[in-house]
């Protein structure tokens, strides 16, 4: 006998009993809802774009954003609410305050976590921590290793999130700093391989802490076409497993869907980005059930 | 099946142990992804605005506008790096505030003197238009935030920048050396801080980070023998400027003759 049915059965007799506790809803399958919203590379655009401008007329603007968020949570209380990094640099109100408006937004807005893009350090690894104490989110990065560093103790590698009893597990990547971020800004920080870090992170967080759901958040870039060795966000979903979704940025890549990749075990990844400047907003919704065999029924992605 | 009426007893000890038994492992459930949907959203003014976050950037908003839109200085002419073949005036203003600058900030810290300078056409973002000229003007022209460094070249070296900008047939900006094109495409004349060229003597270019380290490869600057990070942006340089003078002083000077 199986020991769901084996459950339904004896719930009967436990409520005969007056133990005055319901157990029926371990026996029918429950379901579950978390949507994740997402931005990368905001770039410090906190206003819209004006109506004059030639490509992104009207678009963007943080008090839009937040109003679209609110609207989502009222629909389901259950979000998540991410940024891909590169919130620092591209507008006036960096260079006036540093990114301290910026962070303070992102904390109005109940962001729950962003990953470190390489913009992050323009006023420096000290400019950025800095600014630490006005985010209320947590920065996410498992692959620098900040120990050495003024940075130290405030980047988590991964955070898991228990959000209406889903366990999401979410880990942080940084792309390589030489090339990119003048050492004088990003001092005495470390670049580890993402892949190999990327695999640790996933045993943890599917194995250990046994989450639900794991989902990485990148600033390695989409994908890169001519150099295809370059690690990015595609390389990424196709060499490991177990990671269900990539939230990206960097190449300020605009998707219209999210990109279902096939991992080395054969399974889907989804991997998204949402272009810059806070001109659109990802969603994804997840959809759960306790009963094992309506997952392996097979399901439906619907992009 | 189990028979309820024989173990009555026993069913009951095991209705109780699983009851808290499966309280406790209630937390630790595990959901399964049964369905995915995933789509871009996009924010455009058909959205409503939250009225705090609003409220909360427009003290700041004020702040940089007053600040950027503050009259600096008057430009007498628009300015735009498309006029010109080996020079543009827009480019050769640039290069002349940030030599004049730089030296400022040179001789404060390490007492000495920019012979050249060199940057980039491409790191010119916008015209200088005529009217009025604000720090939001710097902005446009310079939204990086690249600073200067000084490097320290020799004679050859500053021979090898000579063909490299013959090569690239590019109106960067220059400032401090003049030369002249000849019919063969070879430069000669070279005369620096009205000096001629020596070979064996070393002169100071300043030129922003990016440059420096070799970006549009210009490689030469990566054979100097000594490097100078003055920390001091390029686009205070520009305001700076602005605000020291009341009109902009246009350079028509000939820097670069060909035959």
């Amino acid at each position: 006998m199986k020991r769901r049915e084996f459950i339904e059965k004896t719930a009967a007799g436990s409520a005969l009993l007056g133990l005055g506790v319901s157990l029926s809803s371990f026996g029918t399958s429950k379901t579950k809802h978390l949507t994740i919203l997402h931005t990368n590379d905001v770039h410090s655009y906190i206003d819209p774009f004006p109506a004059d401008h030639p490509r992104n007329a009207n678009m963007g603007g943080v008090a839009r954003r937040a109003a679209l968020i609110e609207t989502v949570r009222k629909e389901n209380p259950n979000v998540l609410l991410l940024d891909a990094g590169d919130i620092f640099q591209g507008t006036p109100y960096f260079n006036y305050y540093g990114g301290e408006l910026e962070f303070k937004l992102m904390s109005m807005m109940q962001y729950d976590a962003s990953a470190i893009g390489n913009h992050d350090f323009d006023n420096g690894i000290d400019g950025l921590r800095a600014q630490l104490p006005h985010a209320k989110f947590d920065f996410l990065c498992a692959n620098y290793d900040f120990k050495n560093t003024v940075m130290d103790g405030f980047v988590k590698p991964f955070k898991v999130f228990n959000k209406d009893g889903i366990k999401v597990g979410v880990f942080g990547l940084g792309i390589e700093l030489a090339g990119l971020v003048d050492k004088n800004l990003s001092k005495e920080t470390v670049y580890n391989d993402p892949l190999e870090i990327a695999q640790d992170m996933v045993r943890i967080l599917k194995k250990e802490q046994k989450c639900d759901l794991v989902i990485c958040l990148s600033h390695l870039g989409y994908k890169y076409r001519d150099e295809p060795n370059k690690i990015s966000d595609i390389k990424l979903a196709e060499l490991t497993q177990d990671i269900d979704l990539i939230i990206g940025g960097h190449t300020h890549t605009f998707l219209d869907k999210p990109t279902v990749v096939k991992n080395k075990a054969g399974q889907d990844v989804l991997v998204n980005q949402v272009g810059c400047y806070g001109i659109n907003l990802g969603r994804i919704d997840f959809y759960f059930d306790n009963d094992k065999a309506k997952a392996i029924d097979g399901k439906t992605i619907i992009v | 099946m189990v028979n309820l009426k024989k173990y009555n007893d026993f069913l009951k000890l095991f209705v109780i142990f699983l009851t808290l038994n499966s309280i406790a492992s209630c937390s630790n459930q595990q959901y399964y992804v049964t369905k995915i949907e995933g789509k871009k959203v996009p924010i455009n003014n058909t959205n409503s605005q939250v009225a705090a976050i609003e409220n909360f950037v427009a003290p700041y908003r004020e702040h940089i506008n007053k600040d950027l839109d503050n009259v600096l200085a008057i430009c007498p002419e628009t300015l735009d790096k498309s006029t010109g073949k080996w020079q543009t005036k827009i480019g050769n203003l640039m290069a002349d505030v940030t030599l004049q600058y730089g030296t400022k900030a040179f001789q404060l810290r390490d007492k000495k003197s920019i012979d050249i300078c060199l940057l980039n056409s491409g790191g010119i973002r916008s015209i200088l238009p005529k009217g009025n000229v604000t720090a939001r003007t710097a902005f446009e022209i310079m939204p990086f935030e690249n600073s200067l460094v000084v490097i320290a070249l020799k004679g050859e070296q500053i021979i090898e920048m000579v063909n490299f900008f013959i090569a690239e047939k590019k109106p960067h900006p220059l400032a401090g050396i003049t030369f002249t094109i000849d019919k063969n495409k070879l430069a000669k004349n070279i005369v620096i801080q009205g000096k001629p060229i020596q070979n064996d003597a070393i002169y100071y270019v300043g030129t922003n980070d990016y440059l420096a380290n070799g970006g549009d490869n210009m490689n030469f600057f990566k054979k100097g023998i000594q490097k100078f990070d003055l920390e001091y942006k390029l686009r205070n340089i520009l305001i700076d400027y602005f605000k020291d003078v009341e009109t902009i002083a246009v350079p028509n000077d000939v820097r670069i003759t060909e035959e």
